[in-house]
C-alpha cells in the first residue's frame, strides 16, 4: 500500500498542549518536515520562545534551547557563532518577537545572522490569556483592550515582515497564512526557502505566519479561519519581501 | 614559558580568559570596562575565537546564554547599570545550569551613578541578582595578578559547577596596570560534552538547555538539585587571606581594592602600636564565614571596610552572629577610603575596646 501521509520524523510522535483550532500545530508540522526533507534534524537546534509555544522542545525531535522571552534571536546568535554548521532556528510569537523582543530580532537581521526565525503571528497574547499585541488589529478586543485597539492610544500594528525587509541582513523575508490548504501550501514553500536561505549562507531569514487563537479570540476555529483571512490579510498582506535573488511578490 | 609583563587590569582579565580557553565573547560597551571588549575584538580572532558587540546587555547575557548552552567557553563583561540589565540572563543561566565567566568592573550607583570605583554591587552580585533561588560563584581579586589568577581558574569552576561565576572587581582594578605573570595558555576540555545542544548527531538523543518546570514539585527538586551543588562550593570553593589576625585586637574585614587601602592601615595601626588584623575574602560568594567567626573568637572588635554604605558587613555580623562588636566603615559614590582614616577608626575602636 502506497504511504501517502506520515508524522514528519522531526516531531515526537505525542499530542500538544495547544488548544482545539490552534495553528501552532501546522507551523510545528511544516517546520518539521522541511528539517525533514533537507536531512538536518541531526544537526538542527532550535530555539523555544516564552509564550504558547515555550514547550515547542517537547515536540521537536532535536536539539533544543528555552530562551528568555524575546531574546531568542541573541540566543541562536550564541549557538549559531559556537556551532558553525548547525541548522538554527527559533520560533517567536508576536508579543515575543515584535514587543519585548524588538530589539533582538532587529538586530540579529542586521547582522545578517544565518539562523530561520519562524514567527507566528495571531495578533493575540495567548500564554497569559488575550491581552493585546504589538500586532493587534486597530479596533479589536483584548482582554488589555475591552473597547477595541484604539489607535490615538495604542498606536497602530506593527508591520514586522515590512520592516525587517529593510535591513540588508535579511535575505529571506516572507509572510503567510495558516489559514487554508492552499495557504499552508505556500507557508510550506515559505519556510523551506528560509531554511535553504540559511543552509545557502546569504543571511538571515524570518517567514511571518498570519495565525489564528480561537481560545482567546472567543472564536470557534472555523470561524477564526474566516477572520484571519477578512482581517489579518488586508493589513498583513501575504508574499515574499525579500529573496536571496533580490526579488519581492506578494500574493 | 609564564611571562612578565606589564598590564592593565581590565586587559590582563582579558588576557587571562584567552589563554583559560574562553574563545567566545559577547557584550555592549560601558565606562569603566570597555578595554575588555576592546581587546577582545582584537585578540579574540587570532586564536579562532569570535568577539561580538551585542545591541545591548541583555541581548549579550542572552547570546552568553546560547553559546554556554552549546557548548562554548564563553564570558562577558560590563559594569554596575549593565550588569542590571544583565540579570535577567544570569538568572536563566543559573536556571539552565550553564557555566559561563561574568565580569564586573563595579562603578557608583544607584542609577547611571558615577563611573569611578564602587563596592556598592555587593549585595547584587552576592544575593542573587536575578529573581529566584540561585547562587554564583563570586571572586573578588585585589590585584592586577589575582584578576589574572582567578580569571584563568573561573571557567574550570564554572564548568565543575555549572553555574556561573562572577569576578567583581571595580574601577580602580580594571584601570590600574601592575605586572603580572601571564600562565601558558591552557587547552579546554570538553566539560560540556555531556550536555551541550551541538546537534543531535550519531543517534544520540536530543538535548534540552532549559529552565523552566510547570510543576511545582519539579522545580522544587531542581533547586535542590542547584542549593547542592552551591552546598559543594561552599565546602570546596571558599577563599580569603588572613594577616595578623593572631594577636589583633582589631581585624578589619575588606575586599577588593578596599583590602590594598586596608592593608596600609593595618601597617600604619601596628607602627603606632594598635594590633591590627586583616581578612580579605577571596571569594565573597560561598563567603567565608567561618574563617571571620574564628577571629571573632579572638579580637577585641571587627572593622569592616567597603566603598559602600554597608552591605559586606551583614554577611560579616551573619559569621560573628554577636561573638564581637563589629563596626563598619564605608566611602561610597566613588570614593576610596585612605588608609589613614582607616587606622585612626581602628585606633578609636581599639582604645574603646580595651578601655572596657
Amino acid at each position: 500500500m502506497k504511504q501517502v501521509y506520515a508524522v514528519p520524523k522531526s516531531l515526537q510522535p505525542q499530542a500538544t498542549h495547544y488548544c482545539p483550532g490552534c495553528t501552532h500545530g501546522i507551523a510545528h508540522k511544516l517546520v518539521a518536515e522541511t528539517i525533514d526533507e533537507l536531512g538536518v534534524r541531526d544537526r538542527a537546534i532550535g530555539v523555544a520562545p516564552v509564550g504558547c509555544a515555550v514547550f515547542a522542545y517537547d515536540y521537536f525531535d532535536c536539539d533544543f534551547q528555552q530562551a528568555a522571552h524575546g531574546r531568542a534571536p541573541a540566543v541562536a546568535t550564541g549557538i549559531r557563532r559556537v556551532v558553525p554548521d548547525a541548522v538554527v532556528f527559533t520560533y517567536q510569537g508576536d508579543g515575543d518577537l515584535a514587543s519585548i523582543g524588538a530589539a533582538e530580532i532587529i538586530h540579529a537581521a542586521m547582522r545578517g545572522e544565518r539562523i530561520s526565525v519562524i514567527f507566528i503571528n495571531n495578533a493575540v497574547y495567548g500564554m497569559t490569556g488575550g491581552q493585546m499585541a504589538p500586532t493587534t488589529l486597530v479596533g479589536q478586543k483584548t482582554t488589555t483592550s475591552p473597547a477595541g485597539r484604539e489607535l490615538g492610544h495604542a498606536g497602530s500594528p506593527i508591520r514586522i515582515a515590512e520592516m525587517l525587509a529593510t535591513i540588508p541582513g535579511a535575505a529571506y523575508v516572507a509572510r503567510v497564512s495558516l489559514s487554508s490548504p492552499a495557504n499552508v501550501a505556500r507557508a510550506k514553500k515559505a519556510i523551506r526557502k528560509a531554511f535553504d536561505t540559511q543552509l545557502s549562507g546569504a543571511g538571515f531569514s524570518l517567514v511571518e505566519c498570519l495565525s489564528t487563537c480561537p481560545t482567546n479570540w472567543g472564536m470557534a476555529p472555523i470561524e477564526a479561519m474566516e477572520w484571519l483571512e477578512k482581517n489579518m490579510i488586508p493589513y498583513y498582506p501575504l508574499g515574499e519581501f525579500r529573496t536571496p535573488e533580490g526579488g519581492a511578490s506578494n500574493g | 614559558m609564564a611571562e612578565r609583563k606589564l598590564f592593565k587590569g581590565n586587559e590582563a582579565v582579558a588576557e587571562a580568559a584567552v589563554r583559560a580557553g574562553c574563545r567566545f565573547f559577547f557584550g555592549y560597551p560601558i565606562t569603566p570596562q570597555n578595554e575588555i571588549p576592546e581587546y577582545m575584538s582584537r585578540r579574540l580572532p587570532e586564536v579562532g575565537g569570535v568577539f561580538l558587540q551585542a545591541e545591548s546587555e541583555i541581548a549579550a547575557i542572552n547570546m552568553v546564554y546560547g553559546a554556554a548552552g552549546a557548548g562554548g567557553r564563553v564570558m562577558t563583561s560590563s559594569s554596575s547599570p549593565g550588569i542590571s540589565l544583565k540579570q535577567e540572563g544570569i538568572s536563566y543561566i543559573a536556571g539552565a545550569e550553564l557555566p559561563c565567566l561574568i565580569v564586573n568592573m563595579v562603578r557608583g550607583g544607584p542609577g547611571l551613578g558615577g563611573i569611578q570605583a564602587a563596592q556598592s554591587d555587593y549585595f547584587q552580585a552576592v544575593k542573587g541578582g536575578g529573581h529566584g533561588d540561585y547562587h554564583c560563584i563570586v571572586y573578588t581579586p585585589s590585584s592586577v595578578q589575582e584578576m589574572v589568577d582567578l580569571t584563568m581558574q573561573a571557567f574550570d569552576v564554572a564548568e565543575r559547577y555549572r553555574m556561573p561565576v562572577m569576578i567583581l572587581g571595580d574601577a580602580v582594578l580594571g584601570q590600574m596596570m601592575e605586572p603580572v605573570v601571564l600562565p601558558d595558555p591552557r587547552p579546554t576540555d570538553a566539560a560540556s560534552a555531556g550536555w551541550a545542544t551541538t546537534g543531535a548527531r550519531d543517534g544520540r538523543a536530543p538535548r534540552l538547555i532549559n529552565s523552566i518546570y510547570l510543576k511545582p514539585d519539579e522545580l522544587f527538586q531542581h533547586n535542590l538539585k542547584l542549593q547542592a551543588r552551591f552546598e559543594q562550593a561552599k565546602a570546596a570553593e571558599v577563599r580569603y587571606e588572613a594577616v595578623n589576625t593572631d594577636d589583633a585586637d582589631v581585624v578589619l574585614v575588606a575586599y577588593g581594592t578596599t583590602s590594598r587601602v586596608c592593608r596600609s592601615a593595618m601597617d600604619r595601626a601596628r607602627a603606632a602600636g594598635v594590633r591590627v588584623g586583616l581578612v580579605r575574602p577571596i571569594t565573597v560568594s560561598p563567603f567565608p564565614y567561618q574563617a571571620i567567626a574564628d577571629v571573632a573568637r579572638t579580637a577585641r572588635a571587627l572593622l569592616t571596610v567597603e566603598m559602600s554604605l554597608g552591605q559586606m558587613v551583614e554577611d560579616v555580623r551573619l559569621a560573628v552572629c554577636g561573638a564581637a562588636p563589629v563596626h563598619f566603615y564605608g566611602t561610597t559614590g566613588g570614593i576610596v577610603p585612605t588608609a589613614s582614616a582607616i587606622a585612626e577608626e581602628a585606633r578609636k575602636i581599639a582604645m574603646a575596646e580595651v578601655g572596657k
